[in-house]
């Protein structure tokens, strides 16, 4: 199938932007140059694949590693619609293959392996292709000794692909041994949201771990906590900033700073990838 | 798929009732847990406590054993047969204790150079408030980790439910056996049924699509070994289930210790494992 790769595409053709928290609407062009965070009320909406590249990297730096890298449906399943469906559909829409993008660029002239999960894409949902999509970049950051910088936001597992799905947490983890081995950093940025299989794997264990604030993030939603347990939820259970309090994150970050932050923190680290690292190595 | 064959056939009714006649055997109260097949495996087993860290989670046991006279670390899910035990035991669902708990075992059999074999009987992970207030997630991470770092021979046994990232974190062993009517899945039916039907009554419909069965972990690479089980299930004879289980574990072990050992290949293994891809 030919994916046309559709770097930079706008998330939506309309005129107004309307924040999903505030429900405040806002002159689209306004709401873009705020990152996509809410003039009104400082909620961090969800963002494409290909914007948070826009956002992120070096203008113009960005070059695309594996756009062509599709998976199947293995199980031949069918749920309320069939899989195959499903994919297609997310494919024409988003604009991408699978549920994530990747490639190399540069982050205020440091240059990384880049890699941004699409909420859009069925839930951002690890299947094979995004495993393996996800696992390639990581290897050849650490081979081009780039720092590896991936941004999650995935509801987890992808049902449709069974243990298939679940397998891709191994090879996740797999692929982060190499980073380790070349002593590469690896900076994990967590999104709205990072649920299940994509957090109890690679984007818990970043070297520095950044979220963004108001993010849900956890192993079991908090609807099915409920229903399971019955407990009562506390303020603000599984966000970026309950999970930053009981040590698990770094930082919390807000959007509009995160390419400075992220400069601040490959300006220390670069150093490890490069002579430093083959010295004390 | 042919065409006559749409999904696989996986939406009928036949499909839907052997898949759950499946689960229902892997769950059947009066079915071996852990401990009792340990008792009837593995020699001499010493179980030891705590994570090292302020927890000691009972929902996973570690210890000590020996199998043909070769020292083991051994590490399983352990469910609870009694009200009480089954309190005690959550369930067979850890909290991040015990994933800390194993990762202890883990980095105990590196140091002291044994094999491992682990035992894997768990619905998943305990979905609780204190288990996300403690880092459920970034627990089980680090012990996918640590298996991959593991650096002595790794033997896994799937013996009931292997229920998603709960049962993976015991799972990532260079040879992977799975009792007859034991499965392993992305997610427990009934949640897959919630998630893909957004209702939970559909579980057999969802164990039917997500083909559960045993048999096709052999077929996808997943697993090594089907391992039978007595005539009418391993919940009517344990004992019978010891005796075909035991000797299995030891050609396993046997094989792994001999043939060399290096920990990149089961990276190897699950970096590579769903085939789709050539690098």
């Amino acid at each position: 199938m030919a994916i046309s790769p559709a770097y930079a595409r706008p998330q939506s053709t309309e005129a107004a932007f309307t924040c999903g928290a505030c429900k405040g609407t806002f002159p689209r062009a306004q709401a873009a140059g705020n990152l996509y965070v809410c003039p009104g009320c400082d909620a961090h909406s969800r963002i494409s694949a290909h914007e948070r590249v826009r956002q992120l990297a070096d203008r113009g730096s960005f070059e695309e590693w594996d756009g062509e890298l599709a998976g199947r449906d293995r199980l031949g399943f069918v749920d309320t619609k069939p899989y195959v469906d499903r994919l297609q559909e997310a494919r024409e829409r988003q604009g991408l293959p699978d549920a994530i993008l990747s490639g190399s660029a540069s982050i205020e002239g440091r240059p990384v392996g880049l890699a941004s999960f699409d909420f859009g894409f069925l839930g951002g949902s690890l299947s094979t292709a995004v495993g393996e999509r996800l696992a390639r970049a990581i290897e050849r950051s650490a081979d081009e000794r780039r720092p590896f910088v991936c941004v999650t936001s995935s509801g987890g597992a992808r049902m449709q692909e069974g243990v298939f799905s679940l397998m891709q947490m191994a090879k996740s983890v797999a692929a982060l041994h190499r980073l380790a081995e070349t002593h590469v950093p690896f900076i994990s940025i967590l999104a709205d949201p990072t649920m299940g299989g994509s957090i109890a794997s690679f984007a818990a264990l970043g070297d520095v771990i950044l979220a963004e604030p108001k993010a849900m993030i956890g192993f079991t939603g908090a609807r099915v906590i409920t229903q399971a347990t019955y407990e009562q939820l506390p303020a603000g259970f599984q966000t970026s900033e309950f999970h930053h309090a009981r040590g698990l994150i770094d930082q919390v970050v807000d959007r509009r700073q995160l390419r400075t932050v992220l400069g601040r923190l490959l300006a220390v680290l670069g150093a490890q990838t490069s002579e430093d690292a083959r010295r004390l190595a | 798929m042919s065409p006559a064959d749409p999904g696989g056939g996986r939406g009928d009714e036949a499909a839907s009732a052997a898949a759950w006649a499946h689960v229902e055997v892997s769950r059947h109260p009066d079915r071996p847990y852990s401990l009792d097949l340990v008792q009837r495996c593995l020699d001499d087993f010493i179980e030891l406590h705590g994570d090292r860290q302020g927890g000691d989670d009972a929902a996973v046991v570690i210890g000590l054993a020996r199998l043909s006279g070769q020292p083991l670390a051994v590490v399983a899910n352990q469910k609870g047969r009694t009200l009480e035990e089954r309190g005690k035991r959550n369930f067979g669902m850890a909290h991040p204790e015990g994933y800390r708990k194993a990762q202890r075992l883990f980095t105990l059999a590196g140091r002291l150079q044994l094999p491992v074999v682990s035992f894997i009987d768990t619905p998943g992970a305990y979905p609780g408030v204190a288990a996300e207030e403690r880092g459920q997630a970034w627990a089980i991470a680090q012990t996918l980790e640590a298996q991959l770092a593991l650096p002595t021979p790794y033997l896994a046994v799937v013996i009931g439910e292997g229920g998603s990232g709960g049962a993976l974190a015991t799972l990532l062993a260079d040879a992977v056996l799975v009792l007859e009517h034991a499965f392993l899945s992305v997610a427990s039916p009934e949640a897959a049924a919630a998630i893909l039907f957004r209702d939970a009554g559909r579980k057999q419909q969802a164990a039917a699509a997500l083909r559960l069965e045993a048999a096709n972990l052999l077929e996808w690479g997943i697993a090594d070994e089907i391992v039978p089980e007595p005539p009418g299930g391993a919940h009517t004879d344990w004992d019978g289930t010891g005796r075909l289980l035991r000797p299995r574990l030891e050609a396993r072990l046997k094989e792994l210790t001999e043939r060399g050992f290096d920990p990149a290949r089961r990276r190897e293994r699950y970096r590579r494992l769903d085939g789709l891809f050539s690098a």
